[in-house]
């Protein structure tokens, strides 16, 4: 997967997020949201117990008390907030994070994420993960649109243990955007050049079209 | 002041086989001096309940390589390859929680509250042999309580009276952990007088800590290291 496709998909990720919005990131490609804003505000929540992340700091001001929830250094934006882990999840299982922007091992035809554990692996971290699934407003997967050994991330049915029972609302890889639907995923965008066929043959999950012009 | 003790003291008050709370998010917020006495001493079978087991060899972690602990409670462990590799060969008890029932059962078991419903985890491996109970139309799940006979946190000043205050997101697991467990110890960067930090400021009230230690670790270049 290369860098400008991971960066494709976190642009189209960021049209999502509306101006002022409470977001929280995942790891992985989500972690590039905060470069490609194009300055939007959002205010981007760290379930560590920060509201308000800023720039990463340079060395000299690096402050190991003051990081992400992936442990990574950072500064705090204008405005920012500070407060425990039981708030923190007030925030986000309370349904006040507006979206919440994760990556995803697979995601089922409804929505279903599985983001937490392997099948085989030792089962030894969740992190907040099922208590974002559970809570945000809104979730976006954005995903490349196949693992690494070419298996599809978009499937029929969850081979990988379940992060929950809440759906997400959106996927966006980067050949496609789709939205979740009880009638299964509906393609609303594609973003790159791949045909349809192409595209039916590398998606694990059968899809409905209704791309706008 | 009356709090102040030495960190060996500390281990006075712990005993084997006893559920310590432990105060952090990886490295940041957890007590690396009362850590260091317990991997020096030869208490055994303790469970910890922190949110990570610190990292390979930091942290937590050198209680781990020391054999201090029987189990641990917490969110994520994957990050220390020496909690995945003990789990793996039977020496080490692991229970995964999500990381805000953690805290909310952490701040459940501090105010008097036996365990809470939670949609968190509803359907999943996590919620296996759990209460479900559907309220308003949603499914939710029962979580219990937790509750520690030791808490040892991090805060960045306590004053004499042992009010406290923490450095950013160092706050973390620290104040919810001071109210939950019988005895909290709170290992401090820097004591001040009584009155010296504006009440609006102090976050972890004197009442809920019944000791004060002095941290050996200063930090330099934003990361901590030990000075003696």
């Amino acid at each position: 997967m290369s860098q400008s496709n991971r960066i494709k998909i976190a642009k189209r990720v960021v049209e999502e997020l509306p101006e002022g919005a409470v977001v929280n990131l995942g790891v992985g490609i989500p972690t590039l949201i905060p470069d490609y804003l194009d300055g939007k505000k959002v205010y981007l929540q760290s379930e560590n117990g920060l509201l308000g992340i800023g720039p990463t700091p340079d060395e000299e001001n690096v402050n190991m008390d003051l990081i992400s929830a992936s442990k990574k250094p950072i500064t705090m934006d204008t405005g920012a907030s500070l407060f425990d882990s039981a708030d923190s999840f007030v925030i986000i299982r309370g349904g006040h994070v507006d979206a919440a922007v994760l990556g995803a091992l697979q995601v089922d035809r409804y929505g279903e994420i599985a983001n937490w554990a392997v099948p085989g692996k030792s089962i030894l971290g969740v992190g907040g993960a099922m208590d974002l699934v559970a809570g945000a407003k809104k979730i976006i997967i954005a995903s490349t649109h196949q693992a690494k050994n070419h298996q599809p991330k978009l499937v029929e049915k969850l081979t990988f243990p379940s992060s929950g029972i809440r759906k997400a609302e959106m996927l966006v890889t980067e050949h496609a955007v789709f939205k979740f639907t009880d009638d299964g995923p509906v393609l609303i965008e594609k973003l790159s050049d791949i045909s349809m066929s192409e595209l039916r043959d590398i998606t694990g999950a059968e899809f409905k079209e209704k791309i706008k012009l | 002041m009356k709090k102040l003790i030495n960190s060996s003291d500390a281990l006075n008050v712990i005993k084997n086989g006893d559920t310590l709370l432990v105060g952090g998010f990886g490295l940041s917020g957890t007590p690396l001096t009362l850590l260091d006495e317990i991997a020096e001493s030869d208490k055994t079978d303790l469970t910890v309940v922190s949110n990570n087991l610190g990292e390979a060899g930091r942290g937590l972690g050198k209680l781990l390589l020391a054999g201090n602990l029987k189990k641990a409670v917490g969110s994520y462990f994957t990050t220390n390859r020496d909690a995945v590799e003990a789990w793996n060969n039977g020496n080490l008890e692991i229970e995964l929680v999500p990381q805000g029932t953690l805290a909310e059962a952490i701040r459940c078991g501090g105010a008097g509250i036996g365990g809470f419903y939670t949609r968190t985890a509803v359907g999943t491996k996590i919620a296996e042999g759990k209460e479900e109970k559907v309220i308003d139309g949603e499914r939710y799940i029962l979580e219990k309580a937790i509750k520690g006979d030791v808490a040892i946190i991090k805060s960045l000043k306590a004053d004499t009276l042992g009010n406290l205050i923490y450095d950013h997101t160092a706050r973390n697991f620290n104040p919810l952990m001071a109210t939950a467990a019988k005895t909290v110890i709170a290992e401090v960067d820097e004591i001040v007088e009584a009155g010296e930090i504006d009440p609006h400021q102090v976050v972890t009230p004197h009442l809920f800590v019944d000791y004060v230690v002095e941290s050996k670790y200063v930090k330099k270049g934003g990361v901590y290291i030990e000075s003696i």
